[in-house]
C-alpha cells in the first residue's frame, strides 16, 4: 500500500503541471454541475417558493382548473364552506397576479408576483421586519427580501405598483409595513398586499376599486390536525363540491412548467456527470496506454497487480478531490458576485449531492483505465507483449 | 556449489492457427553463482523466449527450470510475481526506469517492494549507486541521464535486493561502443564480485569477451556453448560451422555447467 501511495504521489508530484491542469477540467466539470445543480434550485424556488413555505397544510382549487392557478377561481362562498368543514382551523384567499415596481434611476421596472391574501389568515408570510397586514382593504403591503434588496425599500418607505387597467398603465402608493424573508411566485419577487386591495390593483379589464369579498385563486387551508391532511383533502372535496384540494408540494409540482423545467436541468446534470465519466476515464485511459511499456516493465520486476491498482486509483481521487475543491470554490467565489435577481441558489443539501456525485465519477471514469492496466502483460517489457 | 539456474529439456510452443510454432525447442543449460553468461543468436531464435522463461513470465511448454532450487512449475502466477521480485534481477533494453523517480528512487523501488526500505537499504542503494560512478546523478530523473546512465541506473536497481539470478535482455542496443562496452564489464564485474549468475541476451558479439561463457542458440535450440577464447566466428554465421557440434568442441550442451 505504501509502495503504490509513494508512486502515486510521486508521479503526481514530478507532472504537477499536467495533473494541476487536468484538476482544472474536473473543476470546470465540477463548476457546471454545481451551477446548473444552483440553476435548477434557483428556478425551482423561484416558482415554487412562496407556495413550499406557504403556512397551510392543503391548497383548494376549483376542481375544473386541474390545478392551475391562473385559471382556477374561488368564491367567497365556497370559502366560507371549506371555513366550516369540521377538521378545518383557518382558511385564507390568495389572489396571484402580475405588476411591477418602477426603480429609480433604473429604465425597466422591476416585475414582480402581486399576490393578495387575508390579514392574519393562511397566505400571509411572516415578517423579518416591520408588522403583518392588518386590514383587508388598506394602501399597505409586505415585500419580500429580493423585493427590498433590489429596490431598497425599507419598513415605512413608500412602494409604487405599476398595474395595467384598460388599456392605461396605473400607479398604487402603499407603505410598506413589513419584510418578509424570500417568497417567489412565478420567477419573481413577491408583494403581499391585502386582498380587497388586490382586487383593485390587479390587472383588469377596466379600473376600478375592489369587491368587498373578491373571488381569490386558490384558498389556503390549515387544518386541526396536519397528519390527517389526505383524509381532510377528500373530506374537503366531498363536503364543499367544486374544488380540488390538494398538499403544497403537489401545488408547486402543478405550477406551470415546473416539472418540465426540473426534469430538463436534472436531465443536463445527469450529463454533465457522464461527461465528467467520460473525461475522466478518458484521460486516465490515454495515460494508461502512454504508461504501458513502464507498466510493463513495473509488472516485470515484479510489481503486484495491487500496488499498481491503488497507485491508479490514488492518483484518480486526488485529481478528483483537487478538481471537485477548485471548481466549489469557483462555484462559490462566482456566486458571490451574482445580483439577487438571478436564479441561482446554492442549496447545501443538492450542492453536497452534486459534489459527492462529482466525487464518485473520478473511481467510475478511471475504472476502465485500471482495469486495462491490469491486463498488461510483464512480457511488454521484454518486445513479446 | 549449489546450481544457481538449471533449465532442463525447456521447450515453449506458441498455437498458431490449427498448428503451432515451436520458439524454444529442448533447451538446457545450467549456471553456477558468480558466472556471467551471453545468450546470443539471430533474430526469431527464440533467445527472448528463453529469457521471459527464465524471468518466469512465460511458462515453458515442456522441461523444468530451476532458479536457486526452486522449481518454477509448483509455482502460482501470484508466487512468480512475489519469486521474480525476490530472486530475479532484471535490465531491459529501453524503457528501464520508472520516469517520474529519480536515479536514487528507481533504484529504491525494488527495496519498497521488498519490504527492505529501511536504513541499511537505502545506504546499500546509494552504495551501489556510487559504486557505478551515478554518486552526482543520484537525485536527477532518468530524463537528465544519458544512456548508459540510465543503464547503470537500471543494473544498481537489479542487484540492490541481492539476487540470485541476473538477467540482461540487449542492454547495449541503445548505447553507443564505448559505453556498451562499460556497461557489460560493469554487469560482469559486479556478478562476478557479488556472486549472482547472469544472463545477457546480446546481438552484439562484441560484447560476448566479457562473459564466461556463451550459449549461442539457433531455430530454438542450444546451438552450442562456448567461451570467449573459442572460435566465434560460427555465431557471426552459423551455417558454416553447422557441422560442429557441441560434442566437437567438447562440450555437452545438455548438461553444460
Amino acid at each position: 500500500m505504501s509502495t503504490a501511495i509513494h508512486l502515486a504521489f510521486k508521479e503526481i508530484w514530478r507532472n504537477r503541471g499536467r495533473f494541476l491542469l487536468f484538476s482544472m477540467v474536473v473543476g470546470l466539470i465540477t463548476l457546471l454541475v454545481l451551477f446548473v445543480a444552483a440553476l435548477g434550485e434557483g428556478l425551482g424556488s423561484g416558482n415554487r417558493e412562496y407556495l413550499e413555505k406557504l403556512n397551510a397544510d392543503l391548497i383548494a382549487y376549483q376542481d375544473t382548473a386541474r390545478l392551475t392557478i391562473a385559471s382556477s377561481r374561488v368564491d367567497c362562498t365556497t370559502r366560507r364552506a371549506i371555513r366550516v368543514v369540521e377538521g378545518v382551523r383557518a382558511v385564507g384567499a390568495i389572489g396571484f397576479a402580475g405588476a411591477s415596481i418602477p426603480l429609480e434611476g433604473e429604465p425597466e421596472p422591476m416585475d414582480i408576483s402581486l399576490i393578495g391574501v387575508e390579514p392574519g389568515q393562511p397566505g400571509e408570510p411572516p415578517v423579518v421586519r416591520g408588522t403583518g397586514l392588518v386590514r383587508r382593504s388598506a394602501d399597505e403591503a409586505i415585500v419580500d427580501r429580493t423585493v427590498a434588496l433590489m429596490s431598497g425599500l425599507q419598513v415605512g418607505d413608500r412602494v409604487v405598483i405599476r398595474s395595467t387597467q384598460g388599456n392605461e398603465d396605473e400607479f398604487y402608493d402603499l407603505q410598506v409595513v413589513g419584510i418578509t424573508d424570500s417568497r417567489k411566485y412565478g420567477l419573481r419577487a413577491s408583494v403581499f398586499v391585502p386582498i380587497v386591495t388586490w382586487d383593485e390593483i390587479r390587472p383588469k379589464a377596466s379600473l376600478g376599486p375592489g369587491a368587498e369579498d373578491p373571488a381569490c385563486n386558490v384558498v389556503a387551508v390549515q387544518l386541526e390536525d396536519p397528519s390527517q391532511s389526505e383524509a381532510m383533502r377528500q373530506l374537503l372535496q366531498a363536503q364543499v363540491g367544486d374544488i380540488e384540494a390538494v398538499d403544497r408540494q403537489t401545488a408547486y409540482e402543478n405550477t406551470p412548467g415546473y416539472t418540465a423545467q426540473q426534469s430538463t436541468l436534472n436531465t443536463q446534470n445527469t450529463f454533465a456527470l457522464l461527461i465528467g465519466i467520460l473525461v475522466i476515464g478518458g484521460f486516465f485511459q490515454i495515460q494508461t496506454l502512454q504508461k504501458v511499456p513502464q507498466i510493463g516493465m513495473l509488472k516485470a520486476i515484479g510489481t503486484p497487480n495491487s500496488t499498481i491498482a491503488v497507485a491508479s486509483m490514488v492518483q484518480i481521487l486526488i485529481i478528483t478531490v483537487v478538481g471537485v475543491a477548485i471548481g466549489s470554490l469557483a462555484s462559490f467565489g462566482l456566486s458571490l458576485t451574482f445580483p439577487p435577481n438571478i436564479p441561482i441558489v446554492f442549496e447545501p443539501r443538492s450542492g453536497a449531492m452534486a459534489v459527492v456525485s462529482l466525487l464518485l465519477i473520478g473511481p467510475v471514469g478511471g475504472l476502465v483505465s485500471i482495469r486495462y492496466s491490469l491486463r498488461v502483460e510483464p512480457l511488454v517489457a521484454l518486445g513479446l507483449g | 556449489m549449489t546450481v544457481a539456474l538449471e533449465a532442463q529439456s525447456v521447450v515453449k510452443q506458441y498455437p498458431v492457427g490449427s498448428g503451432t510454432v515451436t520458439a524454444v525447442d529442448g533447451a538446457s543449460f545450467r549456471l553456477q553463482p558468480g558466472e556471467f553468461v551471453a545468450l546470443v543468436g539471430p533474430s526469431g531464435s527464440g533467445k527472448t523466449t528463453m529469457l521471459a522463461m527464465l524471468a518466469t513470465l512465460l511458462a515453458p511448454t515442456s522441461g523444468s527450470i530451476v532458479i536457486g532450487g526452486q522449481d518454477l512449475a509448483d509455482m502460482s502466477q501470484r508466487e512468480r510475481t512475489r519469486f521474480r521480485r525476490r530472486n530475479i534481477g532484471f535490465t531491459f533494453q529501453d524503457n528501464n526506469l520508472v520516469s517520474y523517480l529519480t536515479a536514487l528512487e528507481n533504484v529504491e523501488l525494488m527495496l519498497r517492494l521488498n519490504g527492505e526500505f529501511n536504513a541499511t537499504g537505502r545506504k546499500r542503494a546509494r552504495e551501489l549507486l556510487e559504486l557505478l560512478g551515478l554518486e552526482e546523478r543520484m537525485n536527477v530523473l532518468p530524463r537528465q541521464l544519458s544512456g548508459g546512465q540510465q543503464q547503470r541506473v537500471a543494473i544498481a536497481r537489479s542487484l540492490i535486493s541481492r539476487p540470485t539470478l541476473l538477467l540482461a535482455d540487449e542492454p547495449t542496443a541503445s548505447l553507443d561502443t564505448e559505453r556498451a562496452f562499460q556497461v557489460v564489464e560493469t554487469l560482469a564485474t559486479l556478478v562476478h564480485e557479488q556472486g549472482h549468475a547472469g544472463i545477457m541476451v546480446t546481438h552484439d558479439l562484441r560484447m560476448v569477451e566479457f562473459a564466461d561463457r556463451i550459449i549461442h542458440m539457433l531455430d530454438g535450440r542450444v546451438e552450442r556453448i562456448i567461451t570467449p577464447q573459442d572460435d566465434l566466428s560460427c555465431l557471426a554465421d552459423p551455417a558454416a560451422c553447422r557441422l560442429i557440434t557441441p560434442d566437437v568442441l567438447g562440450i555437452e550442451a545438455s548438461t553444460a555447467a
